[in-house]
């Protein structure tokens, strides 16, 4: 079962903005999912429609199986959020935002996992305080608390790891990937490409208010994501449209003082002595050889950058 | 599945009594205060006098009005305050991500606007009751206007809360509109004292009912029929009321 099924949410808001057009997507339940997109590309948007706090104009959202915008109680139960801004209540400390959090979720009591949230999110020492006199941080750590307290079957983090530093964050997606192991479905949104790549197993990525792609991790990867092999000599090359003739199928390119040849795609070796023969065969036995991956991020922002051009053409 | 809340609705009261109960010094000694000193400071400036019309002490008729405007004040000021530092704050979100119905928030918010107005009227009454003469004649009229006061300002207050952007916009419903609504409405003089035109308008003003009545279940006596208004005021409860749900429950100025 997917654990979110969007069919064509759209959304314009009151003055005239379109911040997500006809979008799409499935989070299979158990699912570790990255929606990426750069600033303004409307990810927030989306998520709050999935939260309550904004209306969709167009579309529909089923949560494991039940109607978003019918069932709107159901659904909610079963999911938590954590919100972009951060947000507190300046009268309450953590334990009772917490307590509070948990009965309007409609859930008795839980001292045991109320304590283990603070422990795990380390905000025991500082259980006690007024919400106001939290760090950045700890209010970060907190609404991610709050967003887990009534133990959602669905987490939905919106850039949680703004502002908190390397060793916590690393615990977080920890604890993360701890309570993904036992089942909850996690969508989440950030701009540390590098953890999403290595945390979520599914992704989307979306661009002025459209989806670009979306699926597996892996199965982006390995049919976007492409090497290339450098080649470095000792005198820098200028390439001249003859090289650049004979060498078209391998998109040779200039990056910096190497010259970068593609290789087919991610981590198909079989083409490396090909290519490597034909840049032989033109320029000489170079001084040093490297390959070079594409990552998430090369990945994200070729397709980003190729979405915005298309539509600066289209537009 | 029933979709109904109680333990979140609950909660949500609790939250909401427990914001006012934890500064208590600005929900309920300071109304107390105030009410102590207009009723000084009118004591003093009217001296024995009788309201003219009415067979009652200034003192006696002065008591109630002050009670009941005091726990208007703090009816409105507890949904009011809680929305609009809520959209400040940005926690109203939490309210709108959880599973609480519109009517599920809308019975909390008001339920603790009434509590609060309750504690606010009951300390004004065991701070005053001694140094006055008053009976309470009519409870059932006392608590019936008492608890339809506070029911309709709690709800002024969730839509003066949901319309405002700002603390200043806030302020300017509460002064420009509670304020001399509330004033105006007879607490400290009796409208037959004001010129026919004033009083034209003051039949329309929903306030004057409110007060007139509840003062009338302690001095039995007053300017209006508290029997005759009782009608128009609990349809006017049930109207302020059913706005400030429908409102919640579109999402007025809480929901792009």
């Amino acid at each position: 079962m997917n654990a979110l099924e969007i069919k064509n949410v759209g959304k314009v808001y009151g003055n005239g903005k379109v911040a997500l057009q006809d979008v799409s997507l499935l989070v299979p339940e158990g699912s570790f999912f990255a929606l990426l997109g750069p600033n303004g590309a409307g990810k927030s948007t989306l998520i709050n429609i999935l939260a309550d706090t904004v209306h969709a104009s167009s579309g529909s959202v089923s949560l494991l199986g039940h109607e978003l915008f019918l069932e709107r109680a159901w659904c909610k139960r079963r999911m938590g959020v954590v919100p972009q801004e951060i947000a507190f209540d300046p009268f309450f400390s953590p334990r009772e935002v917490l307590k509070f959090s948990r009965g309007m979720y409609g859930q008795k009591a839980d001292d045991a996992w109320v304590d283990e949230l603070l422990e795990r999110l380390e905000l025991s020492e500082h259980a006690h305080k007024i919400t106001r006199q939290l760090s950045g941080g700890m209010r970060r750590r907190l609404l991610v608390a709050q967003a887990l307290v009534h133990r959602p079957k669905l987490v939905i983090l919106d850039e949680p790891t703004a502002g908190v530093d390397v060793e916590l964050r690393k615990r977080l997606w920890d604890f993360m990937r701890e309570l993904n192991a036992a089942g909850t479905t996690i969508l989440l949104t950030t701009h540390y490409l590098e953890e999403a790549e290595e945390l979520c197993d599914q992704i989307a990525i979306i661009n002025q208010g459209k989806l670009i792609t979306s699926g597996s991790m892996k199965a982006l990867m390995g049919e976007v994501a492409s090497s290339s092999l450098c080649l470095q000599y000792a005198k820098p090359l200028q390439l001249s449209e003859e090289d650049k003739a004979s060498l078209a199928d391998f998109s040779p390119h200039i990056c910096g003082d190497k010259l970068c040849l593609t290789l087919n795609k991610r981590g198909i070796s079989s083409d490396f002595d090909v290519v490597y023969q034909a840049a032989k065969q033109r320029f000489g036995t170079p001084a040093d050889v490297s390959i070079r991956q594409e990552d998430l991020e090369d990945v994200f922002l070729r397709l980003t950058a190729t979405e915005q051009s298309n539509s600066e053409q289209g537009g | 599945m029933s979709s109904f809340n109680p333990i979140g609705t609950w909660t949500l009261f609790q939250r909401e009594s427990r914001r006012f109960l934890r500064v208590k010094m600005q929900t309920i000694v300071a109304p107390a205060l105030t009410a102590i000193l207009y009723l000084i400071v009118f004591r003093y400036a009217m001296g024995e006098r009788q309201v003219p019309g009415l067979d009652v002490d200034y003192f006696s008729f002065l008591i109630p009005g002050l009670m009941m405007m005091a726990m208007l004040q703090n009816a409105f000021a507890n949904t009011s305050s809680s929305m609009i530092v809520g959209k400040i704050m940005n926690v109203h979100v939490f309210l709108l991500m959880s599973p609480i119905s519109a009517g599920e928030a809308v019975f909390a918010f008001l339920a603790a606007a009434v509590l609060r107005a309750l504690v606010v009227g009951s300390v004004l009454l065991l701070v005053l009751l001694p140094f006055s003469e008053l009976t309470l004649t009519h409870v059932w009229m006392i608590l019936f206007y008492g608890i339809c006061g506070s029911l309709i300002m709690g709800s002024l207050g969730l839509i003066g809360g949901m319309w405002s952007k700002t603390f200043d916009d806030m302020a300017m419903v509460n002064n420009f509109i509670i304020m001399p609504l509330t004033f105006l409405s007879g607490v400290f003089y009796s409208v037959t004292q004001l010129p026919p035109f004033w009083q034209a308008i003051n039949a329309w003003n929903p306030f004057f009912y409110l007060i007139d009545g509840f003062r009338h279940g302690f001095i039995a006596t007053g300017d209006s029929d508290p029997l005759q208004a009782m009608g128009a005021v609990a349809a006017l409860t049930v109207l302020a009321v059913l706005s400030s749900w429908y409102l919640w429950r579109i999402g007025w100025k809480l929901k792009e």
